[in-house]
């Protein structure tokens, strides 16, 4: 902490905020976890990154109280945004149940005292893994990805120096070849999850691993969508309402995914659909990946295949032992 | 603690910055964030106590949210003011820079006298984001239509959806030649956020602006 005139005062009323019970010792730490000095440069990389959509701004990362791959960057991002009128979500592949949803979720409940929720349209901040709910988001929430690479060309071009000269010029060539490669082996672009947009009309940019089903969603979003890749410190952006388009040719257009079956649990047929085995004979069922889509659904009535059937729900549910 | 410095200045007079540092820093920064999500909208920061003058409440915001020792910060004529520099030193820690070149934020308090925009740190080809953000303080902003006084730029692309008018009072008459060739070298560029009062909205490089 840089030191303010009487500073111990003010940080009282930090203090205040977080409450006076304490028994986890979250009080050791600043108010997120982070230093002041830490948050004001990853804020400044967050508007120089919204500047300049789908650029990719180094930072400084932090070492974070979770090993990389578990989400350090989004939580560096989310740490640095958050404050106490604040409603967090976290969905890990949209699910709010899964063990690193869970532990990210108590862990800003901790040390940023904010509240948190599994439905989409109560939050503030969601901070996601592999997805982006399924409820369309509306402005002024904000969408943090936690980000492996963000660089989309490195499995082309393993040299940093040599990717950093590709964006500077926009020279995507060898993007487009890959793809076109695709085309020539299999007929199709076999790309589905982070699938390479074009933001900005001048920035080529790793959605995430998200399934391209979502691609569509980051254009023109009335949210704002940050991206933190601890491990590779890198911090990049897309404003509310820019064009985000997924890479294609003419006579290859980009579609997204279809399934033959709807929702076995809530019948939803415009849903991303995650496949569950259910026994070692075959058996298997579709479910929603984005749990809150999938039980809002159910609390309106709506019912799939298997979905009546409360037992076999219960025993089918992917990722109830995660919990 | 009252000793002054030779320069006559009175350590003991300074102004006070945030009265909670960390959760008013939070609260204004996601103003900026706003700011800059949803270009050319007008965002309201909360009241500081003290501000040394010229500097508005925006402006000061802006400072002791995201200035520090790893930001040079220069200061035109008007904002130059020694309790203004000896302010943003405490609070925020920032080296003041002699130049607008060598300069991560820049605050105008004169728009008229303010240098063109092609004076700031445009970033490199490779690092975009190496650039200044020029905080300039008007005379007035408002949405919408101008009634009156007051320039009224057009504003197009990312964070807007379709287009947005803003009204700008107190901007040098050549902002919209400078701002078209700061718009033209992108992804390089500076980035403005135009404060008035508590009042701040974001021009960041990636705007097009008629008017």
């Amino acid at each position: 902490m840089t030191s303010g005139i009487g500073a111990a005062e003010p940080m009282q009323t930090t203090r205040a905020a977080i409450g006076d019970s304490d028994p986890d010792g979250a009080d050791r730490y600043n108010y997120a976890y982070l230093d002041e000095q830490t948050k004001r440069m990853i804020r400044r990389c967050l508007l120089k990154a919204l500047a300049v959509p789908g650029y990719q701004v180094p930072f400084g990362s932090r070492e974070m109280p979770l090993p990389y791959g578990w989400g350090t960057g989004g939580i560096q991002v989310t740490a640095s945004i958050i404050g106490p009128d604040d409603v967090l979500k976290v969905i890990d592949q949209g699910a709010d149940d899964t063990t690193n949803a869970v532990s990210i979720r108590r862990f800003f409940a901790r040390v940023a005292a904010v509240e948190t929720t599994e439905a989409t349209a109560e939050a503030t901040v969601i901070q996601t893994r592999h997805r982006i709910p399924e409820q369309p988001l509306r402005e002024g929430q904000i969408l943090v990805y936690q980000v492996p690479q963000p660089e989309p060309l490195r499995k082309l071009e393993p040299r940093e120096g040599e990717t950093r000269k590709m964006h500077a010029y926009a020279e995507y060539g060898l993007m487009h070849v890959r793809l076109y490669e695709d085309i020539a082996r299999f007929g199709r672009i076999a790309t589905t999850y982070s699938y390479p947009v074009m933001v900005n009309g001048r920035h080529v940019m790793s959605p995430t691993p998200i399934p391209k089903f979502d691609n569509p969603k980051m254009g023109g979003n009335p949210a704002v969508q940050l991206f933190g890749a601890g491990r590779e410190k890198r911090i990049y952006a897309v404003p509310p309402y820019t064009d985000v388009r997924s890479l294609d040719f003419e006579d290859h257009p980009f579609a997204i995914q279809r399934w033959d079956e709807c929702c076995a649990l809530c019948g939803a047929g415009d849903s991303y659909l995650d496949e569950v085995i259910l026994d070692d004979r075959g058996g298997r069922m579709f479910v929603c990946s984005d749990t809150d889509h999938c039980g809002t659904r159910r609390a309106r009535g709506h019912t799939g295949r298997l979905g009546a059937d409360a037992a076999t729900a219960a025993a089918a549910k992917p990722r109830g032992a995660a919990r | 603690m009252t000793a002054a410095f030779e320069t006559g200045f009175d350590t003991s007079r300074l102004a006070t910055g945030f009265a909670d540092p960390v959760l008013d820093a939070q609260a204004a920064f996601r103003r900026l964030l706003a700011a800059f999500s949803y270009v050319g909208r007008i965002q309201e920061v909360a009241e500081i106590a003290e501000i040394p003058a010229p500097l508005n409440a925006a402006t000061a915001s802006f400072c002791l949210t995201l200035a520090d020792l790893e930001t040079p910060l220069w200061l035109d004529g008007a904002a130059g003011r020694p309790a203004v520099a000896a302010w943003l030193r405490f609070h925020c820690g920032a080296p003041l820079a002699d130049a607008p070149e060598g300069a991560a934020f820049a605050v105008v308090a004169d728009p008229a006298a303010m240098p063109r925009l092609d004076r700031f740190a445009p970033g490199t080809d490779q690092y975009p984001d190496r650039s200044c953000t020029v905080v300039i303080q008007v005379e007035a902003l408002s949405q919408g239509q101008g009634q009156g006084q007051g320039q009224t730029l057009r504003l197009q692309g990312p964070g807007i959806d379709g287009t947005l008018d803003l009204v700008v009072t107190g901007l040098p008459p050549w902002f919209a030649e400078t701002w078209a060739l700061n718009h033209a070298i992108y992804p390089m560029g500076v980035d403005l956020v135009l404060t008035c009062g508590r009042k701040l909205v974001a021009l960041p490089r990636g705007t097009r602006i008629e008017g």
